[in-house]
């Protein structure tokens, strides 16, 4: 044959030479304890006799709290009914699980707190804005959004606040905060929190590593105060000193005295923040700045923060979750938030059963933990995103 | 013509300085902050005046009239002002030292399983540090106060726990353990151990740099410490007797009586201030390189010393800072007392004797005055500790 001939002498040979193997067999798949299910199971859970053990204490945890747990809040739970006769054992309930029936009924209580039902509108569509605002500032893809800061930090807040309080002249009735309740005042807290504590916070970071000394003592004096003290004690101050401080023709009214001590509080907070970020550029960016012969507030704005506030916004998403579990505490200086609606709704006698407390507790935690933990998640996935720049 | 040698500055406008410039800024904020605190200082002054409230301290010794649950120290009614101060202090210093214990011991472990390779107890760690993390503490606290202790049988129905113990709606109520005399000699010993435990460290250490040989250090230290004052109490013939709580028809009599508001604050504080403690402790272990594992591996250590004498040193760097800052957390959350009626300092001094003094301003500025040197004493220490610990790089 032709081919033969114009093969190399080797292969040849090899071709002759029967019990050589010319290519490389396949090779087997591993055993079957070694790989797939079995072999992870072995691998994960069963691995040492201390292993072993473990992992039988952890089942027997999983099973001795899973199966009561889903029992109670939805095989057994009461989804419907009028009043607290529906949450009570009785003949067709022998076992009562969580009472959802009464988070139903007080469900816009929860939301609205006691706002006029005909102005709830309002309420909604401040929510609306909110959310359009968060998105359109959290999505780092969104079109303009320098459009999206000043609408969240300038014209919001100011259209908000004429929307919930009310302004006569455009035909919107007047709505005292004493009203306010619920999701509302949360939001509300949380919202004047967050537009707030960022700028403060970042002038007295840059106040704390001002070269003046005026400057920088203030801050430091502000801040650590602050910072020394639980959030209580400042909501106290706010909402027993303020008024004796400001002229007795102002009187703020309770919200607003809770809420200047929030922003007080997220403030210094933020500000330690921003510091850990500004401390992070290098030196070399603020000589380049000055050397093409910037001025300070120039400096700031063109090259610094927008460096440092970038590697900083998964702290600042970390610290507005903590506000946002922290809002919770203007239920103690007298304020209708959301956890004060529910607590107040659970000791309502028409509604009052062994399980209300319970469930209303859980629907609280439900809520809070789906903000946060969308927040965490957020903060992860941007803290993913910037360490990107950093791999070799 | 200029002289060329002439290195003068060129004149600037004063406007233009930076020095003068730096001082006008400190002089204005000087003279805005003066204001505000004048203007805040009239308006209070006027204020107190109109509703006609006494100021300054005067009402530190001035009858209380009230009364509080739990006192460690010697109070009644007719007590004053300031010793409700010093009970609501020891209260929230009570909470804070049991606080501080327990989520220290629950957070190490939970950090650890975190970190397990089996991965049912990894996810379970994770699970309770998600869900713990991530729900205000503030409703920790209200369902365990008045989900799980309000809804605990009546007295009759009481929990009783091994060793004569009771638990129910009025809290928890434990044997109290009595001295009687000859006690002391216990106390002696425990003493006496201490001080051979430390003795005996420091001998140990210098035969060690001497010679190498290293001593069983914590096996004689736990001996001296535990097993010495074991020892005196037999031999001084059991000198402890322990009164049980005795449970009558309407109340329960003798014993140590744990309100359940404490209980409450502090399941509440410790599974809360736990899971960050937790994350503290992994973030630390991460932290130390995988090649220091390699390294005391490959230098002939086993897993347990390679851990406690290379790994372990390492991460308590990392570790102990975040640590102070959760333990400092745990003290001032201790103040939600007041969502559930805890007499702590907040509940005491800022809600009940603010009530009845109507004196705003001391008495806020006290209870922060309280909470800021804390706060100071312990970050000053921590500043005096990190400089001792910290890595002395070339």
């Amino acid at each position: 044959m032709d081919t033969a001939d114009t093969m190399p002498a080797t292969a040849r040979r090899a071709a002759e030479i029967a019990f050589v193997r010319a290519a490389t067999e396949e090779p087997l798949p591993p055993p079957l304890t070694q790989s797939g299910a079995i072999g992870w199971i072995r691998e994960n859970l069963f691995s040492t006799p201390l292993n072993i053990a473990l992992t039988l204490v952890s089942i027997a945890l999983i099973v001795w709290v899973m199966p009561p747990l889903i029992q109670y809040m939805f095989i057994n739970a009461v989804w419907t009914g009028a009043d607290r006769d529906a949450c009570l054992v009785s003949i067709e309930h022998p076992v009562v699980g969580a009472c959802w029936a009464f988070v139903r009924e007080r469900f816009a209580y929860f939301i609205y707190g006691f706002y006029p039902i005909s102005e709830r509108w309002r309420v909604d569509a401040f929510l609306a804005m909110l959310v359009v605002g968060i998105v359109w500032l959290a999505w780092l893809r969104a079109p303009r959004r320098d459009i999206g800061a000043a609408y969240f930090f300038v014209v919001m807040p100011a259209v908000s606040y004429i929307l919930l309080s009310g302004w006569p002249l455009i035909g919107l009735s007047k709505v005292e905060t004493s009203f306010w309740g619920g999701l509302l005042v949360t939001v509300v807290v949380a919202a004047v929190g967050i537009v707030v504590s960022l700028p403060i916070g970042i002038l007295l970071a840059l106040g704390r590593r001002s070269q003046m000394p005026a400057v920088r003592l203030f801050s430091v004096i502000v801040i650590e105060f602050v910072r020394g003290v639980p959030l209580i004690t400042v909501l106290f101050m706010a909402s027993v000193m303020l008024p004796l401080f400001v002229p007795d023709t102002w009187s703020p009214d309770k919200l607003l005295r809770a809420l200047v001590g929030v922003a007080l509080f997220t403030s210094a907070y933020m500000a330690e923040v921003v510091r850990a970020g500004l401390q992070a550029i290098p030196k070399g960016q603020y000589e380049g700045a000055m050397a093409v012969g910037l001025g300070y507030w120039q400096m700031m704005r063109l090259i610094v923060l927008p460096q440092a506030l970038r590697v900083t916004i998964p702290n600042i998403v970390n610290s507005y979750i903590s506000l946002f579990k922290d809002t919770t505490l203007v239920f103690i200086v007298g304020i209708f938030d959301f956890l004060r609606t529910i607590e107040a709704a659970r000791i309502d006698p028409k509604w009052a059963t062994p399980t209300t407390s319970t469930t209303g507790y859980a629907f609280a935690a439900v809520f809070y933990f789906i903000c946060c933990y969308l927040m965490s998640r957020y903060a992860r996935n941007m803290e993913a995103r910037l360490a990107t720049g950093h791999k070799r | 013509m200029s002289a060329v040698g002439d290195h003068r500055p060129p004149r600037v406008s004063p406007l233009n300085d930076p020095r003068v410039r730096s001082i006008a800024y400190q002089v204005v904020l000087c003279a805005v902050i003066l204001f505000l605190v004048w203007g805040a200082v009239d308006n209070a002054i006027d204020n107190l005046a109109r509703a006609r409230i006494a100021s300054g301290f005067g009402f530190w010794n001035a009858t209380a009239g009230f009364d509080i649950s739990q006192t460690l120290i010697e109070y009644s009614t007719t007590s004053t002002y300031g010793r409700a101060f010093w009970v609501g202090l020891l209260n929230t210093l009570l909470v804070a030292a049991f606080g501080i214990v327990f989520a220290t011991i629950l957070g190490f472990m939970i950090g650890i399983m975190r970190l397990s390779r089996n991965f049912l107890v990894s996810r379970l760690a994770a699970g309770y540090v998600e869900l713990i993390r991530n729900l205000p503490i503030l409703l920790q606290l209200l369902f365990w106060y008045n989900a799980v202790l309000k809804a605990l049988p009546e007295l009759r129905d009481s929990i009783l726990i091994p060793g004569g113990g009771f638990l129910n709606n009025r809290g928890l109520f434990l044997p109290q353990p009595v001295a009687e005399p000859g006690f002391d000699a216990v106390a002696l010993a425990f003493v006496a151990g201490i001080c051979g435990a430390v003795a005996y460290r420091i001998w140990a250490r210098r035969r060690q740099q001497r010679t190498g040989a290293q001593a069983p250090v914590l096996m004689v230290a736990l001996a001296l410490v535990v097993g010495l004052p074991v020892v005196a109490f037999f031999a001084a013939g059991s000198p402890l007797e322990f009164v049980y709580p005795d449970r009558g028809r309407f109340n329960i009599r003798g014993g140590i009586e744990v309100l359940p508001e404490f209980v409450a604050l502090l399941f509440g504080l410790v599974i809360y201030t736990a899971a960050f403690i937790a994350e503290a402790v992994r973030a630390g272990i991460m932290a130390v390189s995988h090649g220091q594992t390699e390294a005391a591996y490959s230098l002939g250590l086993r897993p347990g010393p390679a851990l406690r004498l290379v790994v372990i040193p390492q991460a308590m760097r990392v570790i102990i800072p975040p640590l102070t800052n959760q333990y400092l957390n745990l003290t001032k959350n201790s103040s939600l007392a007041v969502a559930i009626g805890y007499p702590d300092l907040v509940q005491v001094f800022t809600g009940t004797v603010l009530n009845q003094t109507g004196q705003a301003v001391e008495t806020v500025a006290i209870t922060m005055a309280v909470y800021l040197t804390i706060s100071l004493v312990t970050s000053l220490f921590m500043n005096w500790y990190n400089a001792r610990i910290a890595l002395v790089e070339r």
